[in-house]
């Protein structure tokens, strides 16, 4: 199904894709989006969605399963508490992605905002990633319960040469582990974190998500292995354990 | 100075065993999660380690001959009426751990309960009071979004509706139980809570700790909340009830998260929350997604969006000095319900100087609320539900002439299946095996008998708000809310009185 969301509000394009999905549709080209908020919320099942144009705030909250292709630039809130799926978003995202996520993977090729990836979690086979190709703003992985982030710092805009993290990086981190391609600076890490370089072990567990993220975008997966990666843990599953007088 | 734990002695209970009644059955032994009771089997006694007692009573409630009486530690210090024991406690026990004070349920300093300073009407002579035993009594309740205003066309005796109103949940009684998560409670709590819920007509909330496989089938009855940590939050959940809260604060906590202590994620919540077993649940201060009512306004179209606007939309904010002003920006932001928990209301595990010295009591916060609202011509687009300290049929009443939809009730909840208000849920050893998930604990609550008793503290209110509505003369409950010249003031002072919008007595 092909749509041309040029001046439909968002309320009746998402109205419209949901009661396609509804009726067994299973394909959408969504041409000329400019803004529509919350595109893909909820949505269930084996769905692709190719979008071009710009997608407003919150696109594939609540999502479960299908698959997203953003040609360009995504806003705030991408796969907001998501559930399972797949978002590939071919330029930048902004704020908040995955935040809460529970599965399903996220490839952007370029930056990404503030507080992207807080509190992920995962639950036995369940683990959501998160695949960034350029830089990443503050609270990167802030209070992360679990999943998998991987900052690559190589195909977003070149700030005059600023790190690809932020600060306060992994604050409050309890589960999952965060990928820093080159390395950073324990001092932009959050208390009690330090990074280690990654071991043959984790690159294994990292390669399936560096080789899809590739296949995606056409990119190739020496280039990126390449570099050096640090690895960054939580040091300790109960961070505020100590906390209380009992 | 001391160098062990300075409190060891300075324990706040005393246990009184009567010997000549006690006949070593070894009950308090068994009862007794905090080991205060121990058998010598050496010289067939029972002995108590008094300093480990937190007050529950659960020992003495079960002594077959009576011999148990808990009473508060009769050793006093000297008079002072700054530096009482409980500040000298806590300083001891800070001294020595460096830690923050923790607590369970509200508030219980002793702040004026508004609830005790009004006092309602009655019919006399010149309009009469209604008898609920022979008229009938309307007590339901349409929680969500109404109207600005009906337009109908087509009379003669057929006519139509033209207005589409928005999703309403009816509720056969104004109490709703309140959100206490699974985690901080256990499941046969939800289960009673669930299936009183269904009987009554009435909605139970789940708290943020996701919903248990078995209680989808409550869905009529229940309330999904998806609040910072967003646990066991998925389309599934969104989808089993009939509403889903967001959750921004509590009252008794505003302002900050909550820490489910990893100790308490076993395998069943675990699988509830969906993360791994023995992690610590960190619910963060606020959603990292709500910065602005503008960002709150995200959120609530995002849960719509995902539940195709089938389901009602509740924010739940802790009352706190501006709430005035917060409410009406999430009125405008799409809630359809704003839940309004007030300094008294209760919790699993809070910070004790958050607990006794934040927020505003409820009575005050729910009057400024709802005349804002009504100021600004934006009450109908919302129902507003209050909570926090409400302990009896008349606090519902006198929240519903203040303006409130209907209460949300916990604490009341709990303590009728066997709550004694100890405070120590933090500890996860409710000897009455309420705020505890340890299967032993747990199996002390039975759903069925939690269920029939929960269901008989809404009837039994049901019957006392009918005669107190009886009373002044109205038959629905419709006709009290917001009515506050059903009201009157005892010992409120000017500014008091304003902020109620209510008159003094004799006025």
């Amino acid at each position: 199904m092909e749509i041309n969301a040029k001046g439909i509000y968002y309320r009746d394009l998402n109205k419209m894709i949901r009661e396609a999905v509804a009726g067994g549709e299973r394909s959408f080209v969504l041409r000329n989006i400019n803004g529509q908020r919350y595109i893909g919320d909820g949505i269930e099942g084996k769905v692709k969605m190719d979008l071009y144009g710009t997608p407003g705030q919150d696109m594939a909250a609540f999502m479960k399963g299908p698959e997203i292709v953003v040609h360009g630039n995504a806003q705030d809130g991408v796969g907001n508490t998501m559930d399972d799926g797949k978002i590939t978003i071919t330029g930048m995202a902004g704020d908040i992605v995955g935040y809460g996520m529970r599965g399903g993977r996220i490839y952007i090729q370029g930056d990404v905002g503030y507080r992207v990836g807080i509190h992920m979690k995962a639950y036995k086979d369940k683990i959501p990633a998160i695949v960034i190709g350029g830089k990443a703003g503050d609270f990167l992985g802030e209070y992360m319960a679990g999943g998998v982030i991987i900052l690559l710092g190589m195909f977003g805009e070149d700030r005059n040469g600023r790190p690809a993290a932020g600060d306060f990086l992994g604050t409050g981190m309890h589960g999952g582990a965060i990928y820093v391609r080159g390395g950073v600076d324990e001092h932009m890490l959050g208390k009690g974190l330090k990074p280690e370089e990654a071991t043959p072990e984790d690159m294994k567990t990292i390669r399936p998500y560096l080789k899809e993220f590739c296949q995606v975008f056409g990119l190739d997966l020496n280039g990126i292995l390449d570099g050096s990666f640090s690895k960054i843990a939580p040091a300790t599953h109960r961070p505020y354990g100590n906390m209380y007088a009992y | 100075m001391l160098y062990y734990d300075q409190n060891k002695n300075y324990r706040d209970f005393e246990v009184l065993r009567d010997e000549n009644k006690c006949i070593q059955c070894q009950v308090c032994v068994r009862q007794c999660s905090y080991e205060v009771h121990t058998y010598d089997e050496k010289h067939d006694e029972v002995t108590a380690d008094q300093t480990k007692c937190v007050g529950c009573h659960r020992c003495e409630a079960f002594c077959p001959t009576d011999a148990l009486k808990i009473r508060k530690n009769q050793s006093e210090f000297r008079d002072n009426a700054l530096w009482t024991p409980q500040y000298l406690k806590n300083i001891y026990k800070q001294a020595d751990t460096g830690g923050v004070l923790l607590t369970g349920m509200g508030n219980s300093y002793p702040y004026p309960v508004y609830w005790d300073k009004m006092l309602l009407d009655a019919s006399q002579v010149t309009n009469p009071s209604i008898d609920p035993l022979r008229e009938p009594m309307e007590l339901r309740t349409y929680l969500g979004a109404k109207p600005d205003a009906v337009e109908v066309h087509g009379g003669n005796g057929h006519p139509r509706l033209d207005t589409s109103f928005a999703p309403q949940i009816p509720i056969e009684y104004p109490i709703l139980f309140s959100a206490m998560s699974y985690g901080s409670i256990n499941l046969n709590i939800h289960v009673g809570l669930a299936r009183a819920a269904e009987e009554m007509g009435t909605l139970y909330n789940t708290g943020e700790g996701g919903l248990h496989p078995t209680l989808y089938q409550y869905g009529k009855n229940t309330i999904v909340q998806c609040a910072s940590g967003r646990f066991g939050v998925h389309t599934d959940y969104l989808n089993a009830g009939v509403a889903v809260e967001i959750k921004i604060g509590q009252g008794a906590k505003p302002g900050i998260g909550g820490h489910l202590p990893g100790e308490k994620i076993g395998p069943e919540i675990s699988l509830t929350r969906m993360i791994p077993e023995g992690t610590d649940a960190l619910s963060p201060a606020p959603h990292h997604d709500i910065y602005s009512i503008e960002d709150l306004r995200q959120l609530i179209y995002a849960l719509k969006e995902a539940t195709d606007y089938k389901k009602l939309v509740f924010v739940k904010i802790a009352a706190v000095h501006n709430s005035a002003a917060i409410a009406s920006g999430m009125v405008r932001a799409g809630a359809d319900v704003i839940s309004l928990d007030g300094f008294r209301g209760g919790t699993g595990a809070a910070p004790t100087m958050i607990r006794d010295n934040v927020g505003v009591p409820i009575e005050l916060a729910l009057a400024s609320v709802d005349e804002r609202l009504r100021q600004e011509g934006i009450r109908n687009r919302a129902s507003l539900v209050v909570a926090g300290g409400i302990r009896c049929s008349a606090d519902v009443v006198k929240a519903i002439a203040l303006g409130a939809d209907a209460v949300y009730i916990a604490t009341a909840a709990l303590i009728a299946v066997g709550c004694t208000v100890c405070q120590r849920c933090y500890t996860g050893k409710c000897p009455w095996g309420i705020a505890t998930n340890d299967p032993y604990l747990a199996k002390r609550i039975n759903p069925e008998i939690a269920h029939e008793k929960l269901a008989n503290l809404i009837r039994g209110w049901g019957h006392e708000i009918q005669e107190m509505l009886g009373g002044m003369g109205l038959n629905a409950l419709e006709s009290l809310r917001g009515n506050r010249e059903k009201l009157r003031g005892v010992g409120l002072n000017e500014t008091e009185l304003n902020i109620l919008g209510i008159k003094h007595a004799g006025a």
